[in-house]
Formats: structure tokens, sequence, C-alpha cells
């Protein structure tokens, strides 16, 4: 019961960090380097879930006033999600500066398998 | 064994995250600077939306910034593949007429929620960033349905040039007429919740719809000419 309790408690904080690890995972194992970049956008999608879940304020609605009074105390923070605005654009300069290095580094070796460029092998 | 190793690292940074995490109560109010902003973010801003009078006028600066690194990931992205060898042009088969027409008949609908989406990112939920995203994506349906066309460079440049320019210029005119910092909000705050209100924020948030649009629009077009 407490178990459950824990898990229903931080359900969101669990997932997140799942996504990051599993991002990580990838990072570390995986050898195509395609494979990589989009193990660095899983890990990108954990972090930003994160940050959200960490502004949630239960039973919370978005923080935008209508003509319908919803009250200024069940609003969720702004502030993690201006934050996470921002790291989803960072995100996607990150993901075509990756994905056109991955390119060139095709053209140049022709192949994509971490392995075999030898420059990079660790 | 490269496996083995990564999962064990990985279980201890896990175990180090969780005794970390579980100090932060799920759903519990903590900052105090949102709920200043949620209680006084109408009055000082005029925006509906906290979280665009958040990114844009209290925050507009980290904002300008953002963009910066955006448009320097296009620089990089055209960089890196403009010393490319270019490939023998292949024949392009062009798209068939259902396919072509649908493109054509969707491009200025998704335009149009685009800026939308833009237009009223101080009322609704939405802005900039996200609106320009939507714009670019009507590109990429272009270049995946319509096969052959190509956005103009010169005229995408020459957009987002112009649609930086005015943001920066909105922010030194706040600098110069009345406040004492970068993008002091010196036009009428209008009405809550009518199109015209808010003073800057529209119009930062349009010159950066317009900025993000041209940019990634940009970029997919240098990644689909290579592949």
């Amino acid at each position: 019961m407490n178990f459950m309790n824990f898990i229903s408690n931080y359900i969101y904080y669990i997932g997140a960090f799942g996504l990051v690890f599993i991002g990580i995972y990838i990072i570390l194992v995986k050898r195509n380097l395609i494979k990589v970049i989009i193990g660095l956008s899983i890990l990108d999608t954990g972090v930003n879930l994160f940050l959200i879940s960490v502004g949630y304020i239960s039973k919370g609605t978005a923080p935008i006033f209508s003509k319908i009074d919803i009250g200024i105390t069940s609003m969720v923070d702004p502030v993690p999600q201006a934050l996470v605005l921002t790291a989803i654009v960072i995100g996607v300069a990150v993901l075509a500066l990756a994905l056109s290095l991955a390119i060139r580094l095709y053209h140049h070796y022709g192949t994509l398998n971490l392995r075999k460029i030898k420059e990079q092998r660790w | 064994m490269r496996r083995i190793i990564s999962i064990i690292i990985l279980a201890i940074v896990a175990l180090g995250i969780a005794l970390c995490v579980i100090n932060i109560p799920f759903g519990a109010s903590k900052t105090k600077v949102g709920n200043y902003y949620i209680e006084k973010g109408r009055e000082q801003t005029g925006a509906a939306n906290i979280v665009t009078s958040v990114v844009v006028n209290y925050r507009g600066f980290d904002t300008l910034g953002e963009v910066t690194v955006l448009f320097v990931a296009a620089i990089g992205v055209s960089t890196v593949l403009a010393t490319l060898k270019k490939k023998t042009k292949k024949e392009v088969e062009p798209a068939s007429l259902v396919l072509s027409t649908g493109c054509r008949f969707l491009f200025p609908l998704i335009l149009f929620f685009g800026a939308y989406i833009f237009i009223y990112g101080h009322l609704s939920p939405g802005g900039g960033f996200q609106g320009g995203a939507v714009i670019a994506s009507a590109f990429l349906l272009t270049y995946l349905g319509c096969r052959g066309k190509r956005i103009s460079e010169k005229r995408s440049k020459i957009t987002e040039s112009l649609s930086g320019l005015v943001f920066i210029v909105v922010g030194l005119i706040g600098l110069a007429v009345g406040g004492h910092y970068f993008l002091y909000n010196f036009l009428p705050k209008g009405v809550l919740f009518s199109l015209f209100s808010a003073g800057i924020i529209p119009l930062i948030y349009i010159a950066i719809g317009f900025k993000v649009g041209s940019e990634i629009a940009g970029i997919i077009d240098k990644l689909v000419e290579e592949s």
C-alpha cells in the first residue's frame, strides 16, 4: 500500500526520469549515430517533462485568465512553463545541428557506425 | 560488457537522483515568484496569458537570447552543409495531381493557423515560437507534397533579419522612451482580453513568429537539399 502510494505521488517524476535514463542508455550503448541523436532528443523530452511536473500544483489549470473567473489559487506555476518553452526551442536547434553534423560525417566516412569512424571510438 | 557497465552507472545515478527528488513534493505550490506573476501579471503587462507575459515581458531579454541561439543554430546548419560536394542532380519525378492540389490547398490554411497562433499569443495558449513552428510545417508540407518547389533563400533571410531587427528596435525604443530597462512596455495596455492590448507583447510575438518560421523553414530547406 505504501509502495502504491509512493508510485501515485511521484508518477510524473518517475516517468520523466525514466525518459532521461532511456536517453542516456541509448547514448552510451548504441553505435548508430542516428540512434544516438534520437537518444539525445528523448533525454531532452524527459528533462522538459520533469520541469513541467515540478511546477504543477494539485488540481491546477493553465495560467491563462479568461472571462470566467477561475481563481488565482488554482493556477499552476508559469515560470517552469516559460523555461520549458525556451528548452524546447534549444532542443530543436541542437537536433538540427546534430543531424547536419551526422550528414557531414556520413559523406566523409561513408558510414554512421561509430565503431567504424576511427576517431570516435571509445 | 559495455551494456552492463552502462546499466550499473545508470542505476547509481538513478539512486542519487531519486534521493534528491523525493524531497520535492509533487503538486504543492513552491515558488513565490510564480505567484507574484499570477497576481500582478494582468495589471503590469495587460496580457491574459501569464506564460506569455513571463516570456516576453518579465524575461524578454532571455527570449532575445533564445532567438539568438536558434539563429546561431540555423547559421551552423548552413555552414556545416555548405561545403558539401554537390551530388549530380537527380531527376525529380513531379508529384501527382491529387497530391500537389491538396498541398496547394492546405498551404495557406496552415499559414493562416500559424499566424492566428502568434497574433493571439497574449490571450490564448500559443505564441511566437509555436506559431513559427506551425508556419515552418507548412513549408515542410510543400517539400513533401509538391516536390521540386523550393523557398527563396534570399526572401527567408530578409524576413528573418527584419523581424530580428523589429525585436531589438522595439526593445531599444522602450529603453529610450521611459523605462530604465530593455523591452520596457511603452505602449498603452488596453482593455484586458481584447486583441489590441498588452502593449508591445503582440508586436514582439509577431516578430518572433516570423523569425522562428523563416529560420526553421531555412533549416528544413538545407536538410532536404542534402538528402
